[in-house]
């Protein structure tokens, strides 16, 4: 070894030494660092006063509003049946959006025919619909799940469209030479090659599903997290408004993390920058 | 045998029609290594198209075993100048491509072949770990699998650095030894071409038409500082300069 390695080995370690000095604390903990302060700041200004209850209620007393409404079972029920709109639209809208997206894909005559049209309906605000939802559909559980799926729909289908299209002509040449079958063409080249533009679709997919949701619950339904916020809202229930959006919080960073996992498992193939 | 007679070949330009070969005719033996050599643009790596059946737009007849070639297929398999693996399967995997390794034929066929490639120890590993010699290693292994009457190779080296190249072009040589398959090798290196054909077909531009045919008449392997070698070298290096000297005299008009 010459002395020009000797010094870049010690520099090394010297590097690494004092990366190991400079983070003492876990990896994860540095997410948590910033909301944690201003947990403890809000309730000390509510502690001390300096913040109405009714606009904004301790962490304290909204935890102990959470725990209220979960040991009585009504936490539950809530979440259930939001699952069940925000589940039962996202895969009524998300299949349609993936398989649409698919076959436009694949198609220049299904692209010409159909994408102008679905181009232009994407560009209409959910929101602006949903009188028309409420008149055609009532407020029952029917308008909310198209809403939802129509939300849903968008993500998934525009994405998988992208997907389709940008993969490399190279490997459909290869796939040529190699004779695969149309179906092998289908599975094993352009659904691979997709993937990474599916799930991205599949992520916003799911986000806009959550959004939807909530939106269709406060217009008006029976149960539901949404529900649960804007009855609370109603009665001042401040506290309660806050564990319904806290509740949102949490299924939707857990559905994205869900979403995440799978990118993991099935994109790891990918050669890109990770920071 | 693969048989090309009377072939034609042009391009539709905005600027008009572009012959991209002429008159092209050529025989090639079964398990016979054919080097192909030219500037760019003489058509050489058209004329491989051609054959693998991925272009089919042209003029004549190019047969394979007697029967014109109508597209595509194993039996001519093709290695491009990238790699072109699928990124989202591991080295195995990319080399039995739509076969299935669950088959033990196939798995054992593959197994035989990364050693053949000299890649053991590799199998499991991503194209984006592999180095460019080893990803084109892949491809070959990848096209072999199928046992190919004929291997189109379309300078499968270029972008290789010199030791890597020397390497491949080795390992190249052992495989045809052991597979006798016919080998059609288009580069732009001479050295390349000496080295690897037993004729080396001379290609020139505007439009793209075969030159001269020359033999290599040298045991395998063969020494690239042999005197009988640096000799045949020139040869093809003479007729090669006779390529590039209209253009010359058309810049020495001006």
């Amino acid at each position: 070894m010459n002395e020009a390695t000797v010094l870049d080995v010690k520099a090394g370690t010297g590097a690494a030494a004092q990366k190991r000095t400079g983070s003492r604390l876990p990896k994860w903990l540095y997410g948590w660092l910033l909301p944690l302060l201003l947990l403890t700041i809000w309730e000390i200004a509510a502690r001390l006063n300096l913040v109405s209850e009714t606009m904004l209620p301790a962490p304290s007393l909204i935890a102990a509003a959470f725990g209220r409404l979960a040991a009585s079972g009504e936490l539950a029920e809530h979440l259930r049946s939001s699952f069940i709109r925000a589940g039962g639209g996202f895969l009524l809208g998300g299949t349609i959006g993936l398989l649409l997206g698919v076959f436009t894909g694949l198609g220049k005559w299904a692209e010409r025919t159909l994408d102008p049209s679905l181009q232009m309906l994407r560009t209409v605000p959910l929101l602006a619909v949903i009188p028309l939802f409420i008149l055609w559909f009532g407020v029952g559980e029917l308008s909310k799940w198209l809403l939802i799926s129509i939300g849903a729909f968008f993500p998934l289908y525009f994405h998988t469209f992208l997907g389709v299209r940008s993969i490399d002509f190279k490997l459909y040449e290869v796939s040529k030479v190699l004779e695969y079958s149309k179906l092998q063409l289908m599975t094993q080249v352009i659904l691979p090659a997709a993937l990474p533009n599916i799930l991205l679709g599949l992520r916003l997919s799911v986000g806009t599903s959550w959004l939807l949701l909530a939106v269709a619950e406060m217009m008006g339904a029976s149960s539901g997290v949404g529900y649960m916020i804007q009855d609370a809202r109603v009665y001042m229930q401040t506290d309660i408004v806050f564990v319904g959006i806290i509740l949102f919080a949490l299924v939707g960073k857990l559905t994205d993390s869900a979403v995440w996992i799978l990118e993991r498992r099935w994109l790891h193939w990918q050669n890109t920058y990770k920071g | 045998m693969l048989e090309i007679e009377g072939l034609n070949k042009t391009f539709a330009s905005p600027s008009g029609d572009v012959v991209a070969l002429h008159q092209i005719r050529l025989q090639v033996e079964k398990g016979q290594f054919v080097t192909f050599i030219g500037p760019s643009g003489c058509g050489k790596s058209t004329l491989l198209k051609i054959v693998a059946g991925l272009d089919t737009a042209y003029q004549g007849s190019v047969k394979l075993n007697g029967k014109a070639i109508a597209g595509p297929g194993v039996e001519k398999g093709f290695i491009f100048q990238e790699p072109r693996l699928f990124p989202w399967l591991n080295v195995e995997r990319n080399i039995a491509a739509n076969r299935s390794l669950r088959d033990k034929e196939v798995c054992k066929q593959v197994d035989e072949l990364i050693e053949l490639v000299r890649l053991k120890g590799f199998e499991k590993a991503y194209p984006r770990e592999l180095s460019g010699g080893m990803a084109q290693r892949v491809a070959i292994a990848r096209a072999l699998l199928r046992r190919p009457e004929v291997l189109l190779l379309d300078e499968p080296f270029g972008a290789l650095d010199a030791f890597t190249r020397t390497h491949m072009q080795e390992v190249l040589l052992d495989i045809w030894e052991n597979n006798k398959t016919t080998m059609l090798f288009v580069t732009h290196d001479l050295d390349e071409a000496v080295f690897l054909g037993q004729r080396v077909v001379i290609m020139n531009p505007r439009p793209g038409h075969i030159r001269n045919v020359i033999g290599i008449d040298l045991p395998y392997p063969r020494k690239r500082s042999g005197s009988s070698f640096q000799e045949l070298r020139s040869r093809v290096l003479s007729e090669f300069e006779k390529v590039e000297t209209p253009a010359i005299e058309i810049g020495a008009g001006i």
